[in-house]
């Protein structure tokens, strides 16, 4: 079976064969995209071995609810029950104020506001590469994951999916070296554009002008130019601002306000033109209307 | 030859694991590259089965891991396992010290390919610790060598050197 010398010229030309396959297939990747059949093919490979070293991890999450005591789950559950109770308050106020934004903008004629769906999803606890800045979720293509789909945590945007497979998807965070997300600031509306810096504390924001109003603690929110994020999400607070009269912009530094290397649950969401193939529609709790009828009274 | 294909798929689905698994903040530069290190080994070991093309395939999943352009760790791989292919049976009979050192620089060769690549893309990243898990993975091949071909022995030996 074995021999004890190889086919020298054979591997050579194999050699060249592949060498050459990958420099197609690289520029093919990187110019057209259209590489994903081969790329989820591969990753059903890879699901075992995510499963496998994300099976502690969930593990230790599973074990930390089954093992909980009665009496600090019973805190909990209460705790989380006055949350609920304030958050339902502050959702009643913020459904008046859509309804009436509504009414104004028809009143303009302007076009109206569209709804988004949610779905949450957990990330997978896997590294990918310490110099990108990916997150594995495990809902894929299967749930309606998209590419370019933007996902959120509960204090800002987190970053949007790149690749899909059919279980997981691999996204994007905000603060990757290749990203860029349009912003604006909260207070002024001035716009311009967040790029990722490689390190999960900060954003750049870069062809701001001297004479721009623009603060340190200012909100940076998603400006929706570009159609890929939606509108008036919050991305991040200006952390610092040089101002060197030497450059021609001021260099202005942002921190995102979503918990990048924390969360462990996600929210995907399904902007303007997409639906989400099952549509979990929540009806409004019938206090909001009563509420809101008794305020149209007044 | 078959129960040596099992170790060796069973090697590299450690390894994939060992790749992909969570490091804390600030160890995660340093973590070698443990699937070209597994099958830098298994093409000295068997290398009538673990040729250029199955190198290529490998790299491909690495691409798939790394979420990087498809072809990058690819290529890579396949110009390393070339190599080694060329000069399995004088690395075979070298002591582990020196094998160690040739490792370096094989190591060194395939993340300077992947990095040439990120770079056309403009994805480099910009600091010297991105060449530590050639150094880290040179120091640790004695002891990898040694566990391999233990686990090799254990699912019977055909090949003996």
């Amino acid at each position: 079976m074995q021999t004890l010398f190889l086919r020298g010229p054979s591997v050579t030309l194999r050699m060249i064969i592949l060498v050459i396959l990958s420099l197609v297939l690289m520029t093919v990747d990187h110019r057209w995209k259209h590489l994903e059949v081969l790329r989820n093919t591969l990753s059903y490979l890879l699901y075992p071995v995510e499963y496998v070293v994300d099976l502690p991890i969930r593990l230790y999450y599973w074990s930390e609810e089954t093992l909980k005591s009665h009496q600090s789950l019973v805190t909990e559950n209460r705790q989380l029950r006055d949350l609920q109770l304030q958050s339902r308050v502050q959702l009643q106020k913020l459904d008046i104020l859509e309804k009436e934004n509504e009414r104004l903008r028809q009143l303009l004629s302007a076009t109206p506001k569209t709804t988004e769906d949610h779905l949450i999803s957990e990330i997978i606890s896997v590294d990918v590469d310490p110099y990108r800045q990916f997150i594995v979720l495990n809902k894929g293509s299967k749930e309606g994951v998209y590419i370019g789909q933007p996902i959120i945590d509960a204090h800002g945007i987190m970053g949007q999916v790149v690749f899909v497979n059919a279980m997981t998807s691999t996204a994007l965070l905000i603060t990757d070296v290749s990203h860029a997300i349009p912003v604006q600031v909260d207070r002024t509306g001035l716009r311009s554009v967040a790029f990722g810096t490689g390190q999960t504390d900060h954003l750049n924001l870069k062809h701001i002008p001297h004479n721009a109003d623009i603060r340190v603690g200012d909100k940076l929110i998603s400006s929706g130019l570009g159609g890929r994020f939606p509108r008036n999400y919050p991305v991040a607070v200006i952390t610092n601002i040089d101002r060197n009269a030497g450059e021609t912009f001021i260099e202005v530094r942002a921190e995102p306000l979503a918990l990048l290397d924390t969360s462990r649950e996600i929210l995907l969401v399904w902007t303007e033109g997409r639906e989400q193939p099952v549509p979990e529609i929540e009806t409004p709790p019938p206090a909001a209307e009563a509420d809101k009828e008794a305020t149209d009274e007044e | 030859m078959k129960s040596n294909i099992r170790a060796a798929i069973l090697a590299l689905f450690v390894a994939f694991m060992l790749t992909i698994m969570p490091l804390p903040e600030g160890v995660r530069e340093f973590r070698p590259d443990w699937v070209t290190l597994v099958l830098i080994y298994w093409a000295m070991a068997l290398p009538s089965r673990t040729g250029v093309t199955v190198a290529w395939l490998v790299g491909l999943m690495l691409d798939v891991t790394h979420g990087a352009i498809l072809g990058q760790h690819a290529l890579g791989l396949t110009i390393v396992i070339y190599i080694v292919h060329l000069q399995h049976q004088r690395m075979r009979v070298a002591s582990l010290v020196q094998q160690a050192i040739v490792i370096f620089f094989l190591l060194l060769l395939k993340q300077l390919i992947v990095l040439w690549v990120s770079g056309i893309v403009g994805r480099a990243p910009d600091t010297w610790l991105y060449f530590m898990p050639s150094l880290v993975g040179a120091l640790l091949w004695p002891w990898l060598y040694i566990i391999l071909r233990d686990l090799r022995r254990k699912f019977g030996y055909r090949v003996r050197f």
